[in-house]
């Protein structure tokens, strides 16, 4: 079963089309590295993937659904750049409100043991404005998997992260990847990508370069990919 | 006879049953809607009152408005009558733009408006739970600005409480729902805090107009009836058609 389809999206920023007609289907289970020099257009194919921005042209489904529909988005986690958190709340507060946003039956418990899972119950009632950075990231990937969610999406989830934050979230998403959770991540850290990855998707200039399994090639040399895919499109 | 009637409870009984098995998925969902945007009014309403940063700015510049018209007018009575209603209004609206200006600007900060986008919440949940936010907040400034005016200009305005709270809840709920629809259509941009009034003004005349000539009439002592029934009209339809096209329109405005 595909989880995802991607059907020949467009997106234009006034007359600027920073994406070209990309499509491809991702099976469930699946984990896709979405690679691609700067500005080629993953982030913006990865926000209108989590439904936070609109295609021009073409569709985005996944399970088979509309993903700005409300059952689709219980089903999605989204890590994006940002930590995506309330400086004013509490780390307990944060992770209630989208636990009832996400209709978690008993919120404050699903917390609790993300906030022990993170290494964060110490300071669970500390206001995250006063949290240093490893722990409002390590913050944020709890929120991100809170609601269990089956379908992850990440943009460059490593960047930034302390060794603390990207052992917890390496665990989580191996974890994720053993429950048969489909994800895909954006990132510039090719090795670690194509080690984790299923699935390759290359992006050059908005255009799709190249969709499909990883290769042995690409272990070997993780350049391979750019060396061989950024000068001619994949039919 | 007796039998046609227990045929007809019979058929009664099952149109029950079908309803209330068909209305149980619909009431799930309306409790659901309602909870998430309790869950975003008071997640708003917590955050402000930890900084509180929309309502100071808003409570300093409005209480100095009113001090400096203290000055700048003799308040005699029958001025008063006069300039009351768009004396207090006209505070309302400029110290209501730094509320409404935080709403959906508080949600740039670490991207947290992705998140809320990313979740299942409908964006009209998302509106109405800020707009709701809004309103306490406005409501809480506007109650404060009234005792203000009331000692500074000598006003008795408890004489015609009742009314008056119908209408400054009603004018405010225009004002909030049309300046949370303009918070998030300007939270984008950089000038974002001079946009926001430069667009919502223009758009609030109506309900400023109605609101100013009941507040006026029922400071004068003049009591709600068929001579002003008109802008009451106004200011209920104001309300019904801004909160209905807000509601349609915000997944537009935030998603594009």
């Amino acid at each position: 079963m595909n989880a995802l389809e991607i059907d020949a999206v467009w997106k234009y920023f006034g007359d600027f089309p920073a994406l070209r007609d990309i499509g491809f289907t991702v099976q469930s289970g699946s984990v896709v590295a979405l690679l691609g020099r700067n500005g080629a257009g993953k982030t913006t194919l990865l926000r209108i993937m989590a439904g936070l921005a609109k295609p021009s042209k073409g569709s985005v489904k996944i399970n088979g659904n509309e993903v700005r529909e409300e059952s689709t988005r219980r089903r999605i986690g989204v890590l994006g750049h940002g930590i995506s958190l309330y400086d004013e709340l509490t780390a307990t507060e944060n992770l209630v409100l989208f636990g009832k946003l996400y209709g978690l039956d008993d919120a404050a418990k699903h917390a609790h043991q993300w906030l022990e899972r993170t290494g964060l119950e110490r300071v669970r009632d500390g206001l995250v404005r006063e949290f240093s950075r490893g722990m409002r990231q390590r913050l944020a990937v709890a929120r991100t998997f809170i609601h269990n969610p089956e379908v992850l999406l990440f943009d460059e989830p490593f960047t930034s992260l302390d060794d603390r934050a990207i052992a917890v979230l390496q665990s989580l998403i191996n974890e994720a990847k053993s429950r048969g959770c489909t994800i895909v991540m954006s990132t510039h850290q090719l090795r670690e990508a194509i080690e984790l990855a299923t699935h390759i998707v290359l992006i050059r200039k908005g255009e799709l370069a190249y969709a499909g399994e990883r290769r042995q090639e690409m272990l070997d040399d993780p350049t391979w990919l750019y060396r061989t895919f950024e000068g001619e499109s994949v039919s | 006879m007796k039998e046609e009637l227990s045929r007809k409870g019979a058929e009664l009984a099952k149109k029950q049953i079908s309803f209330s098995a068909s209305s149980a998925p619909l009431r799930e969902t309306v409790f659901s809607f309602l909870g998430q945007c309790l869950t975003i009014a008071q997640k708003d309403l917590r955050a402000e009152w930890r900084t509180k940063e929309a309502l100071n700015a808003s409570l300093a510049f409005s209480t100095v408005i009113l001090i400096l018209f203290s000055f700048a007018l003799d308040p005699n009575p029958e001025m008063m009558q006069e300039f009351s209603g768009g004396l207090l209004w006209l505070v309302f609206l400029f110290a209501g733009a730094l509320v409404l200006n935080r709403s959906f600007a508080r949600e740039m900060q670490n991207d947290c408006l992705d998140a809320l986008l990313a979740s299942p919440v409908p964006p009209s949940g998302l509106f109405l739970g800020k707009t709701l936010a809004n309103y306490a907040l406005l409501m809480t400034l506007e109650f404060i600005c009234l005792a203000e005016f009331g000692i500074l200009f000598n006003v008795r305005w408890l004489a015609n409480v009742g009314p008056l709270m119908l209408v400054m809840a009603l004018g405010t709920w225009g004002m909030t729902v049309v300046g949370t629809v303009f918070s998030a259509l300007t939270v984008n941009l950089r000038l974002r805090e001079v946009m926001l009034p430069v667009l919502v003004y223009p758009m609030m005349v109506p309900v400023m107009m109605a609101a100013m000539i009941l507040t006026t009439d029922l400071l004068a002592g003049t009591a709600l009836g068929p001579g002003n029934m008109l802008w009451v009209r106004v200011l209920v339809g104001f309300d019904v058609i801004f909160t209905l096209l807000g509601v349609s329109l915000i997944d537009t405005v935030l998603v594009g």
